[in-house]
């Protein structure tokens, strides 16, 4: 059996495959154009574990659509460069509920991977939804400690926004997830 | 609904570690838990499709308006499989590098070696159903950084991979054979094994080669590989 090729870094000149256009799943001319849902904004501020923000990364968006499918024809996919203050900010339809393990059901959630200089493999995590009643049943937050669960729900902003910073390293550190 | 067959775990030695001390934008930038271990839900083994109609395909890198690039034009070619040695037919490849001169077509770039205005150094292709992908570009140059003193990053290529699942996804780099900053980079030395290091480096290559035009190199790109068959599984 052949071996993965190894992960490298996305390293600061990223941009060069950047198309700021991506970060918007609904744009006009784009494969989701007219798609039906709730349409909302997920937003944060991703920093590193002296505080800073991280300024030069990507951050990838891959999601179902709003009945929690992944193969009926909605593109789920986003891309964002962060700005100088680390943030991010997509808009995109809020997905649905996704089988999970066995009969469960996962709760409606995003996941968001970053990629950047110092990150020799991408960062993987999850955004909920906080008040979502799955999130009680929900077999991945689960297995998340308590105490932890909370890194990976965002909440509401209002007019639609939804936010949820991401911290890299030390104090309040994000849970990533090993997939 | 049956639980989708998971993609297998990386291997033990494939892959660089989060923290790798002698790269310094790691220090503050790397998790301190491990990630956590979850099983592999519809979720990860679901992966968007990118339909050429909606990202454009941009196959050679060599010419902005028909205008030639400076610097040695090469042809880079090769297989994207899975580990269990199948073709993974249209993935979509992204491509970005610096121009021969070693400066990247990027505002943050600062080092002190010429733009080419025929050269931006971006691209997109796609695997056929064996797999194959193939772009024209030029040999990039080695560029300064400043994570030690007197850094010089190997030349290299970066590779994004978006497979048939998300648990496939790979951002990479694609090395150049007989580069003597290979042994000085700490970001090549510290990406896994000896095999691991050796199959981020391309192979010169005759048959990628065109006669009177550009030379070439193959290079071959693993993506993870389900853990068994549904056979296997049942
Ligand atoms: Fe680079």
């Amino acid at each position: 059996m052949m071996h993965a090729t190894a992960s490298q870094t996305a390293g600061p000149y990223w941009h060069m495959i950047d198309f700021p256009e991506w970060a918007d799943l609904l744009r006009a001319d784009g494969p989701n154009a007219g798609a039906a849902g709730e349409r909302i904004v997920l937003a944060g501020r991703i920093t590193d574990g002296t505080g800073a923000a991280v300024s030069d990364a990507m951050v990838e968006l891959w999601q179902a659509d709003p009945e929690g499918r992944y193969d009926a024809g909605f593109h789920g996919f986003g891309r964002c460069a962060t700005d100088l203050q680390g943030g991010f900010r997509f808009t995109t339809l809020k997905p649905g509920a996704v089988p999970g393990p066995g009969n469960s059901t996962q709760a409606p959630h995003i996941v968001i991977s970053i990629f950047a200089r110092g990150l020799m493999r991408a960062l993987v995590t999850r955004a909920y939804f906080a008040g979502d009643v799955l999130l009680a049943q929900d077999p991945i937050l689960a297995l998340v400690p308590e105490a932890r669960r909370d890194t990976l729900i965002a909440r509401p902003a209002g007019n639609g926004e939804w936010r949820l910073d991401i911290r890299l390293q030390g104090e309040g550190e994000t849970v990533f997830l090993d997939v | 609904m049956a639980d989708p067959i998971p993609y297998r775990p990386l291997a033990e030695g494939s892959q660089p570690p989060y923290d790798l001390p002698a790269y310094g934008s790691t220090h503050a930038r790397h998790p301190k838990a491990a990630p956590l271990r979850i099983p592999q839900t519809l979720t990860e083994v679901s992966a968007p499709r990118f339909a050429p109609t909606w990202y454009a395909p941009h196959e050679d890198l060599s010419t902005v308006d028909g205008k030639a690039a400076l610097g040695e034009r090469i042809i880079v070619a090769g297989r994207v499989l899975d580990e269990n040695g199948r073709p993974v037919p249209d993935a979509m490849v992204e491509i970005w590098q610096a121009n021969a001169a070693g400066r990247y077509h990027h505002p943050r770039d600062q080092h002190d070696a010429p733009l080419d205005p025929n050269f931006l150094g971006r691209g997109r292709v796609f695997t056929d159903a064996e797999g194959n992908y193939r772009f024209t570009t030029v040999k990039p140059g080695a560029y300064p950084w400043r994570n030690h003193w007197n850094a010089w990053r190997p030349i290299h290529i970066h590779f994004g991979l978006h497979g048939a699942g998300f648990a496939q996804r790979l951002v990479t780099q694609m090395y150049f054979p007989g580069d003597p900053l290979l042994d000085l980079d700490p970001i090549y030395q510290g990406s896994g094994d000896a095999e691991a290091r050796s199959r981020l480096v391309a192979a010169f290559d005759l048959q990628v080669t065109q006669p009177e035009w550009a030379l070439g190199y193959r290079f071959d790109i693993v993506l993870r590989g389900r853990a068994a068959t549904p056979f296997e599984n049942a």
